[in-house]
């Protein structure tokens, strides 16, 4: 499977949930992946303003081989939801063939949209059996490292531990792998399942 | 000479534009910083205040935005490196303090991160709608120095400049960020100490005897001094002779004000910083700056891709504003395209500047967001025809 | 260093001339206007509080008493009208070895300028405010300001003051000062003694001086002229040193209390800012190096 964002076209991510998720680092972890630790371009913004307000919160990571221009997010290629109401407002948004990532104890889908690809993690579950629930954010990073193949997981850890404080790096460093390991699971499973396009990676577009 | 290494964060990071900004005035030399809090510009002063007790100075939060943009030159005249932050209404409260900085030719740096208004508009949202109140917002005749970055990586490396042209012109500097560019993330490198270039303060060799605070060099900008020194010397913001005694007359306004204006006319002759692209064939040119200039280069290659000459003039030293380019231009070219996020300000410099010799349109945008490429592209399209 | 006291020449027609820009003279100030009486007190403070001069800075306002830093001949500041203090807050934490003197009036410092008087006061920022308190914007033609006394008739008050005025040594006290005190023009020797002591106070300090302005304040309000104001304060004045300033409220012709009322020891802004870092980052706290350098 290749990776690397120099493969990768202009990729729009969305992540969103509760203030105090960590939404936003989630978002840097992913954008200094991509900027830093493989030489490619990130623009990170966050979203102020009513959207940001009523304890919601909501970053926006745009990934690409290129310089990137226009610095806001459009119609995201990849949405992470760890809440309701972050799923409510911004799955109609989702491209269509994009790609929806979301807490599943958090976020309850009756009618999942159609045309898009959809994984589920328990990551508050799993950051719980870590011994902290704080890092339930680097739990979907690493998932989203797994379902997505869009960026080298080796980059990501690195853009974790350059983001966290030296006394919670290997902390964090477990919650990415614990993360990594059921994305990869999950995907495995599905393909095993015989349905392989599922698994079909943004890597295509480049 | 290079920067003091002590205030210099060498390495890459993944930085916001303000925070860019912050670590711009540390490695460029600023040792002093007044500050109020005002959104969207916060950060870069809550970064100096976490920065600065380890790199050696002072950060102080002043009562309200007139403090600040005194205060700091204060410490200007005391012999620091010195700014202040802020937007919309701050930057309104500081108008006062710009005129004084420019009569006492204070070299310091304003940064506002400019949000939507008029008044308290729209806080945490993106306008360019003060690229005027940066010339003309103080009474009076004077003339400053005014830089529009694009991303969190100018707001580093501009920054720098911003207080390197201070010290040259003895002018308060103008870093006229935007909320979004301000407020984006992206990766920010940070050179070696040693591979940036400071512009020392031009402290006087003279004697306290012969010393005249206001005597012009040839590039009619005067030495420094700083206090304690033994000068014993006379700031005013009243008009004033060479010695820096108010001399309220006809002939000492005139020379002292012409001067003050006079010295920045390098910036209208070959000094003025800017982005070309595409311009050797272009047929129409989107002139911009800060954030709409991203946008805009993404209009163009749209152009460009429908078989469209366009080019991209990015605006980065808005005052003086780059006039000479802009007539060279407009001799050659079909028509201008200014978006802005304001209803319309510096396009009517473009439209000065051009004296009728090419077609102008303005795509405004009262702010609050960016615009959309199409938008922009719609205007090219329009031009070309 | 005292060399310029010991300048002084034999011949000087005034002791108090090396303190002052004499290329500058005549000054602005009308006949009989008290800001000059206080000048000469500041020079004599100067003199015999030994301080090296090339290390005293003033910093003033906008206003009569603004034109103070005109004249002295010192590294001197005439900034924007209010703004003395926060300039001189910046001034002073960039180069700490300065002794920084704001001198201004009453409407620029409490009027325009309150906020910074306020808080400077209560950061205790080593600064020395002089205000000279001739009880009315003189500069401007005689209108009211927030020390202007009820009853008063001024330019912008034909009909007589109505609205309360600040009482400044108790605002100064409340807000923080080191030291408080009040004179009158008529008091030179206590108010230069007052200065002097001041000029060696640490933290931030605030003198009063009650100062007449014949031509505006007291020809309105039928107060005579210089002389008579001179027999007023003599008159009037109460000297109560450690009086609560409470008391010390002034009024049209009522009683006018003088003497010193505050000297407390309270740490200064440096070093409240030094204690805090040093306790917070130990050895990583850097002190400050603001200053400059030019090349080579």
């Amino acid at each position: 499977m290749q990776r690397g964002i120099n493969k990768l076209g202009l990729t729009e991510i969305r992540i969103a949930g509760f203030g105090g998720q960590g939404v936003i680092l989630a978002a840097v972890v992913i954008g200094k992946a991509a900027a830093i630790f493989e030489g490619g371009y990130a623009t990170m913004t966050q979203s102020f303003g009513p959207e940001a307000r009523g304890g919601s919160s909501a970053a926006q990571v745009i990934l690409s081989g290129e310089p990137i221009l226009y610095p806001y997010v459009t119609q995201p290629d990849i949405l992470v939801v760890m809440s309701q109401e972050a799923y409510s407002v911004f799955s109609p948004q989702l491209k269509p063939g994009g790609i929806l990532i979301v807490e599943q104890e958090l976020v309850r889908i009756e009618h999942p949209p159609q045309g898009v690809r959809f994984y589920g993690v328990p990551a508050t579950r799993l950051a719980e059996e870590l011994g902290k629930k704080v890092v339930l954010n680097i739990v979907m990073v690493g998932f989203f490292a797994a379902v997505t193949h869009m960026l080298d997981p080796d980059s990501l850890r690195q853009a974790v531990a350059d983001s966290v404080p030296p006394a919670m790096q290997k902390l964090n460093l477990q919650a990415f792998d614990k993360g990594f390991e059921y994305g990869a699971e999950l995907v495995h499973r599905m393909s095993e399942g015989g349905d392989a396009e599922q698994v079909l990676t943004l890597e295509s577009e480049a | 000479m290079h920067a003091d290494p002590k205030g210099v964060l060498t390495g890459v990071h993944f930085l916001d534009g303000d925070h860019a900004c912050c670590e711009g005035t540390l490695a460029a030399g600023a040792r002093f910083a007044a500050g109020y809090p005002i959104t969207p510009s916060t950060e870069v002063v809550e970064r100096f205040a976490w920065r600065i007790p380890t790199v050696g100075g002072i950060f102080i939060q002043m009562e309200d935005e007139l403090a600040a943009s005194i205060a700091l030159q204060g410490a200007v005249w005391g012999g620091a490196k010195a700014f202040t932050v802020t937007s919309g209404p701050g930057f309104s409260l500081m108008m006062e303090h710009i005129g004084y900085a420019a009569i006492t030719e204070t070299p310091c740096v304003f940064v506002n991160v400019q949000r939507g208004g008029p008044s308290t508009g729209l806080p945490t949202l993106p306008a360019q709608a003060d690229m005027m109140q940066a010339k003309w917002g103080s009474h009076g005749d004077y003339s400053i120095i005014a830089l529009c970055p694009n991303s969190p990586q100018e707001c580093f490396d501009l920054t720098v400049t911003g207080f390197n042209l201070a010290e040259e012109f003895r002018v308060p500097v103008m870093m006229m960020l935007d909320e979004c560019v301000g407020h984006m993330t992206e990766k920010v490198v940070i050179p070696e100490s040693d591979q940036i270039d400071i512009t020392p303060r031009r402290f006087t060799h003279e004697s306290p005897e012969t010393f005249r605070l206001f005597k012009p060099r040839e590039d009619l900008v005067p030495d420094m001094v700083k206090a304690g020194d033994g000068y014993k010397f006379h700031v005013t913001g009243l008009t004033h002779d060479e010695r820096g005694y108010p001399s309220m007359n006809v002939e000492t306004q005139d020379k002292l004000v012409r001067r003050m204006h006079d010295k920045l006319k390098p910036f209208s002759n070959g000094r003025a910083l800017f982005e070309a692209v595409d311009l050797e064939d272009a047929e129409v040119v989107v002139v911009s700056y800060g954030i709409t200039s991203r946008v805009a280069q993404r209009a163009t290659q749209l152009a460009r891709a429908k078989g469209i000459k366009a080019g991209i003039f990015r605006i980065i030293s808005a005052w003086p504003f780059p006039e000479q380019h802009i007539k060279e231009l407009a001799g050659r070219v079909k028509a201008f395209v200014v978006p802005e996020l304001n209803l319309g300000q510096m396009v009517h410099e473009v439209e000065r500047h051009t004296a009728g010799r090419a077609k102008v349109i303005s795509v405004p945008h009262a702010g609050g967001s960016v615009h959309k490429p199409e938008v922009i592209l719609n205007a090219i399209l329009e031009a070309a025809r | 260093m005292s060399e310029a006291i010991l300048d002084i020449p034999l011949d000087a027609g005034n002791p108090v001339e090396p303190f002052l820009r004499m290329d500058r003279m005549p000054h602005i100030w009308c006949p009989a206007c008290g800001i000059g009486t206080t000048v000469n007190c500041f020079a004599r403070a100067l003199e015999s509080s030994k301080l090296d001069l090339n290390k005293v800075a003033v910093v003033s306002g906008i206003g009569c008493t603004g034109r103070v830093a005109g004249y002295a001949n010192l590294d001197s500041f005439h900034t924007t009208h209010g703004r003395a203090i926060p300039f001189a807050t910046g001034l002073k934490l960039s180069n700490p070895e300065l002794q920084v003197v704001v001198y201004s009036g009453d409407g620029d410092l409490f009027a325009i300028g309150g906020n910074h008087f306020i808080h400077a006061a209560r950061r205790n920022m080593d600064i020395k405010v002089i205000c000279v308190n001739n009880l009315t914007y003189a500069m401007t033609g005689g209108q009211t300001g927030p020390a202007t006394p009820s009853e008063v008739i001024s330019a912008t008050s034909p009909y007589g003051v109505f609205e309360p005025s600040f009482n400044l040594v108790q605002l100064a006290e409340a807000a923080g000062a080191s030291y408080v005190a009040r004179w009158t023009t008529f008091h030179v020797k206590q108010l230069a003694r007052s200065m002097e002591e001041m000029l060696h106070k640490k933290g931030f300090c605030f003198i009063e001086v009650l100062s007449p302005c014949p031509t505006l304040y007291q020809r309105r309000n039928k107060m005579g002229d210089g002389l008579d104001a001179m027999k007023f304060y003599k008159q009037v004045s109460k000297v109560r040193n450690g009086a609560p300033t409470s008391e010390c409220s002034l009024s049209k012709a009522g009683e006018i209390v003088v003497g010193k009322f505050v000297d407390r020891d309270r740490p200064d802004y440096l070093e409240l800012l030094t204690h805090q870092m040093h306790a917070s980052l130990g050895n990583r706290y850097a002190d400050p190096e603001i200053t400059t350098c030019s090349e080579g």
